[in-house]
């Protein structure tokens, strides 16, 4: 695929961007960090030194070509710089999570092979030191923060800045070596290796060569014309793909400034005294802000109140059109203006997202109210679909063609392809090299023809083009009319709604979907407390008629949405009830971090999903519970069930609901 | 004995521990009718942890009065640095050098942790009042100097986040660490620490006993602590006084202390015939 014509040109590598940047932009910031309460910063000629000095100091310890650097630490300029001087001695960086345990850790370090390992403060060198019993080959452990180590052993372990000095002073000694090491890297070489989390069994280390990273920054770069101007935070994990795009490839390619925060905690504050152009954050950031909105604004006074609501009804109706640029009348661009100088300029700052130009978010779905919440305020909040296999990008929105429900067109230099069973496939410059040392699972994910499975499934739109995710490619069934049955995508549908934590979907192989639901207790309980309900118990609020009348109304809201969408519109639940318990880890319904485990779900509430389709009103039933200390008790509970109107699919032809 | 006796010594884990920075010469402390304090002596030696413990009333918040400066014993003498302590007002005891934290938190609710880490720097201030005030020439650059010195506590502490936050809406856990930074800030010769643990969680416990050992390690800053919570006491300290009814009743490493018949009896109670 390599096309040697767009290769000519391409700086070859990280180093090699980073000399084209300390002479093109030597003065311009590269990287501040928060320390000390002052934001200090390094210009690109600055971490140039820096860079240089730390890779001198790792061949005078003896790093030799091919050997892998782990770097453990949050989100520090050091670090980053630690990652390119590793690049620059012809040994490849290894980001590894900061939170995974020691075990975890050891997985890694002893896959890759570490000889090297930097480490951020002394919580990291500590668990290195306890992997040590179990992984030996590890030989030097250079840790950042001083704090606490003056009394470690110092045989292999050694400060940062030792490091740098040593390099520093012996410079004359092996530049040379470094320049021939440097010059070595091509656009085929390793940039980084970085290990996925992996949701069934151990993590893979992603082969990521310098043309997968350079490429596919230089093509997103490019699509979302991104500047040497930027302003970006850096804050996610430094071993995931995403912060490796947005913190080194893009920032790299473009020249932008890379903000670090002073620690996890002060993250928002820092985001609001940087202000970034350039911003990315999961939904559940976007969601945790909007809150921390909503229950201030409820503290607020009438006539702000008043205010508040105004201008946010009048941005949910014109914002998203101006910033589209669609034609909006004269009357309301200048009562948009007034909202902004009242209520959205003021809140953007208070958000820290005032001068974000282009933001994205991914990971998961984004509930549509949410996405709709920070477009209208004028901010450009994309959604974009990516894996680590594929150096992100997948999908992304144009600017002007967003939508909370799809995830945008093939990126820039990506080809996409949907499989017969709905599973999406892609090929692009991005697509990783291997899974270090495992070529089955390489094969079994990239075919000959370069051509990746996601294991996600979804469609494109017709009459756009967009691609939109519907589920798990393993979740998504046929009904018994053969339709498709894709539980997620309801499921995310009805948790939208703050009154519903949990839903479950069933109808594989059904002629009909139903669904049990999980209430939200801190949202029913507080909405039941405002308009005097008693209820003395979960159970009881669970079953009381005026929650079965409001959950049964989003249920109808979720199938009339539903079924706009014409291949999906079979999934519209028929019939569903309320469950009289959270479904919990500790009963072994859900995983530790709360998904669904939907066999055993099924397997222990067969009389439920039974009663469901039979066609009965009520059904008893008797559950085992696990308390926290491990007692088991037991709850029994008569479930009301609902009927749901479903509704006809859509008018057949292309008219596709804007919202 | 062992070298324990010497001039100085280094502990098992590598720390130097020096001469006699603090002694408490027969002390003996009333309030009317009431003995607080009898004829209580022990010393406190430079970078050490030393802890005072003792069940309820044994008079261990009185001694540690006694060592600010806050009563004035009755008999006995206090030599610190050696000097013997003349009869001084408390902030004089604070320009010495010693610092101290409360038991009940002594923090100004309504100021940030920021400013209230920065009261702290107070003995240390030179300009005057209105220099201050009119923040201009030597004050100002004096005021950044400090806030330097605070903003490296500030991170050792790690309240980076509450930095700005008024202290009133804090947490009590994050007060008493609060607290720490604003002793410290005075960069005390020694710190004395009035039941650091006490109302804490098992996690916040630990927390602070990391602070003080790492306060200890990176400062060498000598500390006197109070506490409750045996298993921190043990952990934490290279010596330790054990109190009963105003009198000593105990002295010397947490082995010894935790071998000791008196103690034992102190803590577990006696049979009484």
């Amino acid at each position: 695929m390599a096309d040697a014509n767009a290769d000519k040109g391409l700086p070859p590598s990280i180093p090699a961007l980073l000399e084209r940047n300390a002479e093109k932009f030597a003065d311009r910031p590269a990287y501040r960090e928060k320390e000390f309460g002052i934001w200090q910063q390094w210009s690109w000629a600055e971490a140039r030194e820096e860079i240089t000095n730390l890779a001198l100091g790792l061949l005078i310890l003896g790093i030799e070509r091919g050997d892998h650097v782990a770097i453990i630490g949050r989100n520090r300029p050091a670090h980053y710089w630690a990652m390119v001087a590793a690049q620059m001695c012809g040994a490849v960086p290894v980001p590894v999570y900061q939170d995974s345990v020691a075990e975890e850790m050891a997985y890694v370090l002893d896959h890759c092979h570490a000889r090297f390992v930097i480490c951020g403060d002394q919580e990291q060198v500590d668990k290195v030191i306890e992997v040590q019993e179990k992984v030996h080959h590890i030989e030097h452990v250079i840790y950042y923060d001083k704090r606490g180590m003056r009394k470690y052993d110092h045989t292999h372990l050694h400060w940062y800045h030792t490091v740098q000095e040593e390099g520093r002073v012996a410079h004359e000694r092996v530049e040379r070596e470094l320049e021939k090491r440097r010059s070595e890297l091509t656009l085929d070489s390793t940039c980084v290796m970085l290990y996925t989390s992996g949701t069934t069994g151990k993590p893979k280390g992603v082969v990521l060569s310098n043309r997968n990273i350079i490429v596919s920054s230089k093509n997103s770069a490019e699509f979302d014309n991104l500047t040497e101007r930027e302003d970006i935070l850096a804050y996610l994990p430094m071993a995931w793909v995403g912060d490796f795009i947005f913190s080194v490839g893009q920032a790299y390619w473009c020249g932008f400034c890379v903000n670090c925060p002073e620690s996890q905690d002060t993250m928002m504050t820092d985001l609001r005294e940087i202000g970034p152009t350039y911003y990315f954050a999961p939904p559940r950031v976007f969601e945790t802000q909007l809150t921390g909105v909503m229950i201030r604004m409820e503290d607020a006074g009438r006539f702000k109140k008043w205010l508040f609501r105004h201008y946010m009804e009048l941005a949910k109706r014109v914002g998203p059109a101006i910033l589209d640029g669609r034609p909006v009348g004269a009357m309301d661009r200048l009562r948009y203006r007034l909202g902004e100088l009242f209520i959205y300029g003021p809140l953007k700052n208070t958000l820290g997202l005032s001068r974000v130009r282009v933001g994205y978010t991914a990971g998961e779905a984004i509930g549509p109210e949410i996405f709709e919440f920070y477009r209208s305020l004028g901010i450009n909040l994309k959604q974009l679909y990516g894996q680590t296999e594929a150096t992100v990008f997948i999908t992304v929105q144009p600017d002007g063609e967003v939508r909370p429900d799809t995830v945008g067109v093939p990126a820039p230099g990506v080809e996409v392809r949907i499989a017969d069973n709905g599973e999406i496939f892609y090929r692009s410059p991005g697509v990783f090299v291997e899974y270090y040392q495992n070529p089955e699972s390489t094969a079994s994910t990239k075919d000959a023809e370069g051509w990746v499975a996601t294991g996600d499934a979804g469609f494109f739109e017709e009459s756009t083009g967009h691609l939109r995710i519907i589920d798990r490619a393993k979740d998504v069934g046929k009904m018994a009319d053969g339709s498709l049955f894709a539980p997620k995508y309801v499921e995310n549908k009805l948790k939208f709604y703050p009154d519903i934590l949990e839903a479950v979907v069933f109808g594989d192989g059904r002629e009909m979907c139903t669904a049990f639901i999980n209430i939200d207790l801190t949202a029913v309980g507080n909405w039941a407390e405002r308009n005097n309900i008693a209820y003395a118990s979960y159970q009881e609020l669970a079953g009381h008629p005026q929650v079965l009348e409001t959950i049964k109304a989003h249920v109808e809201e979720v199938n009339r949405s539903v079924a706009q969408d014409e291949m999906l519109s079979g999934c519209q639940i028929h019939r569903f009830l309320v469950l009289h318990k959270e479904l919990d880890a500790d009963d072994g319904e859900m995983t530790r971090t709360r998904k669904v485990r939907r066999v055993v779900v099924a397997d222990k509430y067969a009389d439920l999903i039974d009663a469901l389709y039979s066609g009965r009103s009520e059904q008893y039933t008797e559950t085992e519970v696990t308390y926290e200390d491990g007692r088991k008790g037991k709850i029994c509970a008569t479930l009301k069930i609902v009927d749901a109107k479903v509704f006809e699919v859509a008018g057949a032809g292309g008219k596709v609901a804007a919202q | 004995m062992t070298d324990m006796n010497a001039e100085s010594y280094v502990t098992e884990d590598g720390r130097t521990i020096g001469g006699v920075i603090m002694e408490m010469k027969n002390i003996t402390l009333r309030f009317g009718g009431v003995t607080a304090i009898q004829d209580i002596s022990f010393d406190i030696r430079e970078g050490e942890i030393r802890a005072i413990i003792g069940p309820n009333g044994a008079g261990k918040s009185s001694m540690l009065n006694v060592i600010s400066g806050f009563y004035v014993p009755q008999e006995g003498e206090v030599w610190f640095r050696g000097r013997r302590r003349a009869k001084m007002k408390p902030y004089q005891v604070a320009r010495q050098g010693i610092a101290r934290t409360f038991q009940n938190i002594a923090l100004f609710e309504g100021m940030s942790v920021l400013d209230n880490v920065m009261t702290g720097r107070l003995t240390r201030m030179k300009t005057g009042l209105a220099a201050q005030a009119l923040w201009f020439g030597r004050a100002e650059r004096e005021e950044i100097e400090h806030r330097e010195k605070v903003e490296k506590i500030i991170d050792f502490l790690e309240i980076q986040a509450i930095r700005k936050t008024p202290v009133g809406r804090l947490p009590y856990g994050l007060k008493k660490r609060v607290e720490l930074a604003r002793a410290l800030a005075a960069e005390p010769a020694l710190l004395l620490l009035d039941e650091p643990m006490a109302g804490m969680n098992v996690e916040e416990k630990e927390d602070m006993s990391r602070f003080i050992l790492d306060v200890n390690d990176e400062f060498g800053t000598t500390i006197c602590l109070i506490e409750h919570d045996m298993g921190v006491v043990m952990d934490l300290s290279d010596r330790v006084v054990v109190m009963d009814y105003g009198k000593k009743i105990g002295d010397g490493t947490p082995d010894e202390v935790r071998n000791n018949q008196a103690v034992i009896d102190a803590y577990l109670g006696v049979a009484h015939d």
